[in-house]
């Protein structure tokens, strides 16, 4: 059954979000969802860039108080 | 019985705990209400930001070794006897040896190792230097390189993040000193949308790399080597043919955390302020192991350090927690051959890397020697 992660990469300059969730994928198992913490509002452009470079999927992206969660779920 | 603090793990982080804590406890040490022990793999300590200066004959390999037992407090017993299994709700650690030790408080501090072969082909048809063999084989490999394509690739998650950027530019001081560098082309892979993960260092890189004529492609994360063909290939649907591919490999956790069930790919989530297990009061973790969302560096190993040894003392001789970790990361930046910069920053504090000098590429090199007393807990 596929699953949901959080990763809390708020305040992290580095690696930053989109690494952890790069890292995090690795991780996890095709169809399963990673929900990414950024308190970078670059996070909102640059993860979708890359979810469709790559080839995974999107989920919801949600304005919070000072931070943003990207929902990405592997696809490949 | 005194109080048990047990160290699983004889790095960087496992061993300024263990000096920071004799320094703090020595009278729990002397009457016996405290004792600590360190868990070890080797006899060895290395020295690994050295690693960076061997491809290039820039460091003698004693440099980068210490006898363990010399690095860590006398007071403090050190087993080489390497974890198989920690047991949170027992207490106990066991070890290859097959002991059993318990504990009353109890750090993980078993660090990070590269995963070449978790990428098809990289262990074949690559060459890395974040360890001693690794690093032996890329020199080997320089010493016979003659000219062609470089490729630096560089995969999630490593540690020591400035790294990729110097071995770089070192390549290109190092072949231009050479003569070598005119029928050179060196290409940088990176898996994000920039150069660095820090946007100003990412910056900085770029217009480096655009000046000195060297390529790079971002959102370039491994799928394939192919060492027959000299090629690798990205899962952003991206090939490069190479004649020499120095790679920053993927990095996990110990086996022993995946063995124990205490995290996936070897990182144990952590408090990110308090560096105690998520759900524990007496599990800290330290360094590379944690799942904390920061750089997986020396600095962040020692500051991580400093914060336990003051907390953990604390708790022992007051009964109160001391302090939170506030991120803090410190990293010297090798520009080239002569040159250096460095950059810090924490959990709210935006990092800022200054110019490049030769004054920060000397106090670099004099800290590859001074860590040793960092190591200690002297500096």
């Amino acid at each position: 059954m596929a699953e949901r992660k959080r990763i809390d990469a708020r305040g992290a300059f580095c690696p930053g979000p989109l690494m952890e969730l790069i890292a995090n994928l690795k991780l996890v198992d095709v169809g399963d969802e990673l929900e990414v913490w950024s308190s970078d509002k670059g996070s909102v452009k640059e993860i979708p860039e890359w979810v469709a470079k790559v080839g995974h999927e999107m989920g919801e992206t949600t304005e919070h108080d000072g931070y943003w969660s990207v929902v990405v779920r592997k696809a490949k | 019985m005194g109080k048990r603090i047990l160290i699983v793990g004889g790095g960087l982080a496992g061993t300024i705990v263990a000096n920071g804590l004799c320094r703090q406890l020595g009278q729990e040490l002397r009457d016996g209400s405290v004792s600590i022990t360190v868990l070890g793999t080797s006899d060895t300590h290395l020295y690994q930001p050295g690693l960076l200066y061997v491809p290039f004959g820039r460091i003698r390999e004693s440099e980068l070794f210490r006898e363990q037992r010399k690095v860590l407090d006398r007071r403090v017993p050190y087993l080489i006897d390497p974890a198989t299994n920690i047991d949170l709700e027992a207490k106990e650690v066991t070890t290859e040896s097959g002991k059993t030790l318990g504990y009353d408080y109890l750090v993980i501090a078993t660090g990070s190792r590269i995963m070449p072969q978790n990428v098809p082909g990289m262990a074949e048809g690559a060459h890395w230097f974040y360890d001693l063999e690794g690093a032996r084989r890329m020199r080997d490999a320089l010493d016979a390189f003659e000219g062609g394509k470089i490729v630096v690739n560089v995969n999630a998650p490593h540690k020591c993040p400035v790294a990729p950027l110097e071995i770089t530019f070192m390549l290109y001081d190092y072949l231009t000193a050479k003569g070598l560098m005119k029928k050179t082309e060196i290409t940088y892979t990176y898996p994000i949308g920039r150069l660095h993960a820090l946007e100003p260092v990412g910056e900085w890189a770029q217009g480096e790399m655009d000046r000195l004529g060297l390529k790079y492609e971002t959102f370039f994360n491994t799928k394939e080597v192919d060492s027959k063909a000299k090629t690798i290939s990205s899962e952003e649907g991206t090939t490069f043919d190479y004649d020499l591919l120095v790679t920053i490999p993927p990095h996990q956790g110990a086996q022993v955390i995946e063995d124990s069930g205490l995290g996936t790919g070897g990182w144990v989530p952590t408090d990110r302020e308090k560096l105690l297990h998520d759900g524990s009061t007496d599990v800290f973790v330290v360094g590379d192991t944690t799942n904390i969302p920061i750089s997986k560096a020396g600095s962040t190993a020692h500051f991580e350090a400093d914060t336990v040894v003051d907390n953990l003392s604390s708790l022992i001789t007051e009964g109160r927690w001391a302090r939170n970790y506030d991120g803090k990361v410190f990293c010297f930046v090798e520009t080239g051959m002569d040159t250096g910069t460095y950059v810090w920053f924490n959990y709210t504090t935006p990092p800022n890397p200054g110019p490049p000098s030769q004054m920060v590429h000397w106090f670099k090199l004099a800290y590859n020697r001074l860590y040793w007393l960092s190591a200690r807990g002297l500096l």
